[in-house]
């Protein structure tokens, strides 16, 4: 305690100057003592050299030319180029939904606004993108800009149901678009699933791997706690069932097992939905057992309250325990979701053009060989750009609501 | 109790909906993809429906393909199938519709193609796969002809002076384990009596850049992944792939057992491609040849006899359609591995038997 005293007493004599200068701080932080200087120099070095390889790499030896010449590959797979409108199409009307949900739940244009609106104005930057690919950000830019001013001029009473509408319509139109409609020589001919690949694939999967295993997962962690055998039973084998079996070999069973158990003259559903689905039973499992955690962390008081209340059981579960109980888990559930978006790599194990698969796939066109360096260095950043938007947004849920603060 | 007893009511709800989501989700509904797989339903119906009537109403080839493998198989940038093997593939899709397109590539690792042949979600597999007698009987496959005689070669630095297997006596060798490949390796070497270090690793990718720092001093897979994977050294010419083969490797398509019809189809489009060959007709000049004399050429060709309607083929194009939207074999050779690619990779034993080579096929009579 006294030492800690003393350390305090001298930070408050240090002459003003060295207290609020940069070699104030570097004296008193990293060169204290004679140990300190030294492991500061050792870090110092360290960090010298790793960084001056990294960039020496990153700016002389890497063969950057894979990216631009396979970029239409990395970003939607096998999808037709003739079709690339469509792909633009569902960017502008995100773009759109986007601003509009923003005017509808937040109102201003705040902080994160402007940061969201300058994110097709940043990717405009990338050196090799044509100038159409530039027009299209800007549209994007001005479609979501469009969809926060006109919203603000509607007259919307509920708001945050309003937003949840758009966002329902929303995916609607966007599956319709990447799905096609009509005649294989109509406007919009049908591309199916297996042809979606690069990041579009690996975004949709894990859109729809959380958004699908999410209720699920809820239900399941209902039943576990529910008081009827059947039910909590058959929760409980379904769980321990999945979380007892690694997702590579449900994503085998659905692409290679699967017709052998279905019934003859059964239609084979499309491999990636099959993807789709053994990726959402996985993650429900998991899902379930975490808001089990927070359905355990809400006292009885609470259920009892409800009920004195007159609330009926569903009432009670919807309005009073659920809430809580989610809430409480959020970081948890987040951490899920990213581990989820990052397991959808395993598609391309099974020959699904994923992220990942088309990555492999580039490291075998003869015109790229050996940039597998490259390669694997631009999927870990847009994967770690995607994870971290992520946690990001999960944090500002957190703080908004208020979690760990009452 | 009864507060918890609805609770349950909420949870069984809940559940059924989503169970029907999901439902919804797998059902034909979903989308107009499903229309053509109406059609593939049928691999439990392969004892009465013959492979190539499903083929035929589906309306495309389904081949059980590679997507990783540097000349053979993978996508190109504008993601077409491209490859020696996407070219065969091609090639019975050309000769049954008359449309090398016809064709749906199912990519599947060397552990998942056999079960999914099996399992009736492709009809022909042309994926780089070894024909050994376990395959051909124990997991109940027909091998066509072979299309590529590969062999397990050794890389090593031109420095050490290497040119025999005696020569490596305590070499250190990079090798991909639980595979094929390590057993040749230990069984040439033990044969030869030269001690060997064996460095394992999970991949080809993980074993060549362990060789390539020098961790190792020689490398081993296939030749002609060795090729390829040659031109992508800092200094090629600074290492030597060595003459010795470790093993043999006859790749070429496999079909399930118990359907003749579309086994002979598959080794008559292949055969094919090497007749044309050997008659000397590539795609530029088919059109010249129809009017020959030649009664081999014609029976090749379509013109004499009606030899494609004996593996059921109904496309009146047939080998013609083979030759004139994929080409002879050398040419598709020349195309994926020849010398106006990276590999450039010597035709060897993969030449004509009037070549010096071993392919021979059979008399279109």
């Amino acid at each position: 305690m006294t030492s800690a005293a003393d350390a305090n007493s001298d930070r408050s004599v240090l002459p003003i100057t060295e207290r609020y200068t940069l070699i104030g701080w570097v004296r008193r932080n990293l060169f204290s003592d004679t140990l300190n200087s030294l492991l500061t120099l050792a870090a110092l070095a360290f960090l010298f050299i790793v960084a001056s390889n990294l960039l020496r790499w990153a700016f002389v030896t890497a063969e950057w030319g894979v990216i631009p010449a396979n970029f239409n590959l990395i970003m939607r797979g096998q999808y037709p180029a003739t079709e690339a409108w469509r792909l633009w199409l569902v960017i502008y009307l995100l773009g759109a939904v986007v601003g509009s949900s923003w005017r509808l739940l937040s109102g201003k244009f705040s902080g994160a606004a402007r940061l969201l609106i300058a994110i097709p104005f940043v990717l405009m930057l990338i050196p090799f993108f044509s100038m159409a690919t530039r027009l299209n950000l800007v549209i994007t830019a001005a479609a979501s800009a469009a969809g926060f001013f006109i919203t603000g001029y509607l007259p919307i009473q509920r708001r945050g149901r309003t937003a949840a509408y758009l966002l329902l319509a929303y995916l609607v139109v966007m599956l319709i678009l990447l799905q096609g409609v009509g005649a294989e020589e109509g406007p919009m001919p049908p591309v199916a699933p297996i042809l979606w690949g690069g990041l579009l694939l690996s975004l949709l999967l894990a859109f729809f791997g959380i958004t699908l295993s999410f209720p699920l997962g809820v239900a399941l962690a209902l039943g576990r706690q529910s008081k009827l055998p059947a039910i909590r039973v058959m929760s409980v084998i379904y769980i321990e069932f999945i979380r007892g079996v690694p997702l590579i070999s449900l994503l085998f069973m659905g692409q290679v097992m699967l017709q052998l158990f279905l019934p003859d003259g059964f239609p084979l559903v499309d491999r990636v939905l099959r993807a789709l689905v053994a990726i959402t039973l996985f993650s429900a499992a998991y899902t379930a057992e975490n808001v089990r955690g927070g359905l355990q962390s809400i006292s009885r008081g609470q259920y009892e309250a409800a009920n004195a209340l007159g609330l009926s059981t569903y009432q009670s579960t919807i309005h009073i325990i659920l809430p809580q109980a989610l809430r409480a888990v959020i970081p948890v559930l987040v951490g899920q979701f990213i581990s989820l978006f990052k397991d959808t790599t395993l598609v391309a194990l099974v020959g699904i053009f994923d992220l990942l698969g088309i990555a492999r796939t580039i490291l075998a066109n003869p015109d790229w060989l050996g940039t597998q360096q490259e390669v694997y260095a631009i999927i870990a950043v847009l994967f770690w750009i995607f994870s971290y938007s992520m946690s990001y947004a999960s944090r500002r849920l957190e703080q908004r609501l208020g979690v760990g603060q009452r | 109790m009864k507060s918890m007893r609805k609770l349950n009511k909420v949870g069984m709800i809940l559940s059924m909906v989503i169970g029907m989501i999901i439902a919804a989700c797998m059902s034909p509904a979903a989308g107009p993809e499903v229309v053509e797989s109406d059609e593939a339903a049928a691999p439990a119906m392969q004892e009465t429906q013959s492979t190539l009537s499903i083929v035929q109403e589906r309306g495309k080839l389904v081949c059980i393909g590679n997507s990783q493998l540097p000349g053979f198989g993978f996508l190109d940038s504008e993601g077409n199938f491209t490859g020696f093997d996407v070219d065969y593939c091609r090639a019975i899709a050309a000769a049954i519709f008359g449309d090398a397109n016809a064709l749906e590539v199912r990519p599947a690792t060397a552990r998942e193609r056999f079960t999914i042949l099996s399992s009736g979600e492709g009809d022909v597999i042309i994926r780089n796969t070894t024909w050994t007698m376990s395959r051909d009987t124990d997991l109940g496959m027909n091998f066509g002809p072979t299309t590529f005689y590969d062999g397990q070669g050794l890389m090593v630095r031109k420095e050490l002076g290497v040119s025999t297997l005696d020569d490596l006596q305590g070499a250190s060798v990079c090798v991909i384990t639980g595979t094929t490949t390590e057993l040749n390796l230990a069984d040439q070497f033990a044969a030869a009596g030269v001690d060997y270090e064996a460095v394992v690793f999970e991949d080809f990718d993980q074993s060549f850049t362990a060789y390539e720092e020098g961790r190792c001093d020689a490398v081993t897979t296939d030749k002609s992944s060795l090729v390829s994977r040659q031109t992508t050294l800092s200094v090629p010419a600074d290492h030597v792939i060595l003459g010795v083969t470790l093993s043999k490797e006859p790749l070429g398509p496999a079909v399930r057992h118990g359907d003749d019809q579309w086994f002979d189809l598959v080794n008559w489009v292949v055969y094919a491609t090497m007749l044309a060959e050997e008659h000397g007709i590539d795609s530029t000049n088919v059109d010249s040849f129809m009017g020959s004399d030649d009664p081999n050429i014609r029976k090749l060709l379509g013109l004499e006899g009606d030899f494609c309607a004996k593996v059921g083929i109904s496309n009146a194009g047939c080998f013609v359609d083979v030759i004139t939207e994929v080409g002879n074999y050398a040419e598709i050779y020349n195309r994926n591995l020849g010398p106006d690619t990276v590999f450039d990779l010597p035709r060897g034993l993969n030449s004509l038997y009037t070549d010096g080579g071993i392919l021979y096929a059979p008399p279109i009579r």
